[in-house]
């Protein structure tokens, strides 16, 4: 933020950044090798809906909007901190991530850019149980990832979550922040 | 649909507003460092504590502003929502994210200070996380965050010092004068001069004090609606704002005062202001009128839905 902005008081909406996403399929194959970790085939968009989206005002209209063809599956739910989650089911991971980008640019492009927060790929063990699922989410201000290990009852594995980062750092551009590895309980997203 | 951002975060009344009153506060700082040249003696001495004084208060804010609301900072297993939900925010607004503190009080209020963004504290007193719902919680601390970004508190501090700054040389003067007047008073009419010359000065200093604090409050408005503003873009929806400070401020008003008056010191960093001025108080309140307030989120409001 700029001199002017702090005299004036002002803050500017950060616009999302989403070319990273592409790096998450060949990651995916990292996490096969490495940890035994395959595609859960879901992908959830995590978002702030606000007013003045207008056209957008219930969940059909935004399925509508973002236009799916029909053989995606696709669901609208809100959390319990009032925050929207898009959640598509698509086996193939590089699809997915198509997908998953191509609702983001839509959403950009109708003015929700700033109100995006988050994308969710889950992944589970391709032999259970296998070390627990984790899921990789992916930052959209900072254009980051981050790996979820939740253990139930709002417990994260921690030591997972490390090994994760340690062996996707080639692939992908994961967030160095550890307090920006924030929890995210009863997500929607398997 | 797609609109331009800066037309949404832009306010140009308020901008320019607020540019007047930072103006006017540099010409204060002008007017009252020539007193000092006037007066001649402790000029250095003045600049000296003024500005130790005034840096300690900057440097340590956080630390003050806990202490001085007894709010303890606490972790996310402490009090997973609040964290949840500041983590959030920060992310949506790309910020570093903040320490978390709960003052345990009743009364319902929040706070953030910090001389940095990457220093900075956001508190939420115990009564006002009861009385909100959770979007509401939401929007007051975006709005606190909105503070944090603004770098608020560099900025009040700023302002508040040429107030600081005034009352030091009224301060002096008199002192001054009472000396010097009573060692000087058989010289004639050259002790006289002078005795006139620093009461002069202390009537003046003293109407650049009034003056001062009062544009230091009126920034302290400005910059509350400014931070009603971004904090209403940041989770886009203004008319949840405008709910929770209509629930915050229509508690506070029931409060008994006596109550309220151990966090008088405080006013400025709140949400809503603790102390509930009559109507000749508006000019040197720290909170604009919450019909202000809500007048300028409906405004936006209408502003989003384009």
């Amino acid at each position: 933020m700029g001199l002017r902005d702090t005299l004036l008081g002002r803050t500017k909406q950060v616009a999302p950044k989403l070319d990273n996403l592409f790096a998450l399929p060949t990651a995916a194959l990292t996490l096969q090798s490495e940890l035994d970790l395959v595609s859960s085939g879901e992908a959830g968009l995590c978002f702030k809906a606000g007013s003045g989206e207008a056209t957008t005002s219930t969940d059909d209209d935004l399925t509508a909007l973002l236009d799916f063809d029909e053989t995606v599956k696709v669901s609208i739910t809100t959390d319990d901190l009032g925050f929207k989650w898009l959640v598509i089911d698509d086996p193939d991971i590089s699809s997915l991530v198509t997908r998953i980008h191509g609702a983001n640019t839509t959403m950009v492009e109708h003015g929700f850019g700033p109100r995006l927060l988050c994308a969710v790929f889950g992944f589970v063990p391709k032999t259970p149980p296998g070390e627990g699922d984790v899921r990789m989410v992916y930052l959209m201000k900072q254009g980051t990832f981050y790996p979820f290990a939740p253990t139930g009852n709002e417990q994260r594995n921690n030591e997972l979550e490390l090994r994760v980062r340690t062996f996707l750092e080639q692939d992908l551009a994961m967030e160095k922040e550890l307090s920006r590895w924030m929890a995210l309980w009863n997500l929607p997203v398997k | 649909m797609a609109k331009s951002d800066t037309k949404i975060e832009r306010d140009h009344g308020l901008s320019v507003r607020m540019f007047f009153t930072g103006l006017a506060l540099v010409v204060l700082y002008v007017i009252i460092i020539s007193v000092l040249l006037s007066i001649g003696v402790g000029l250095v001495f003045v600049i000296v504590i003024a500005g130790a004084l005034i840096f300690s208060q900057y440097y340590f804010s956080d630390k003050i502003a806990m202490w001085s609301m007894h709010a303890k900072e606490v972790t996310p297993a402490q009090e997973p929502k609040l964290h949840e939900i500041v983590d959030r925010l920060c992310l949506l607004a790309n910020m570093p994210k903040p320490r978390v503190g709960v003052a345990e009080m009743d009364m319902p209020n929040a706070f953030a200070t910090g001389r940095t963004p990457k220093h900075a504290v956001v508190c939420a007193t115990r009564g006002i996380m009861k009385r909100l719902n959770d979007e509401e919680l939401e929007a007051v601390l975006a709005h606190e965050l909105s503070h944090v970004a603004h770098r608020d508190v560099a900025v009040m501090t700023i302002a508040s010092g040429v107030g600081m700054l005034a009352g030091l040389v009224s301060r002096i003067a008199l002192w001054s004068t009472l000396l010097g007047g009573g060692g000087r008073g058989g010289r004639g009419r050259g002790g006289q001069n002078i005795v006139l010359i620093e009461l002069a000065t202390i009537v003046i200093s003293i109407v650049i004090y009034v003056i001062a604090y009062m544009l230091t409050m009126a920034l302290s408005r400005y910059r509350e609606l400014a931070a009603d503003r971004s904090g209403a873009i940041l989770i886009g929806k203004p008319s949840v704002l405008a709910s929770a400070l209509v629930h915050v401020t229509g508690d506070i008003g029931k409060i008994p005062r006596t109550d309220l008056r151990k966090t008088e010191g405080m006013n400025s960093f709140f949400f809503a202001p603790a102390l509930a001025g009559g109507t000749t108080a508006k000019l040197f309140s720290t909170h604009p009128p919450l019909q202000v307030r809500l007048d300028a989120l409906s405004k936006l409001e209408r502003e989003l839905n384009g």
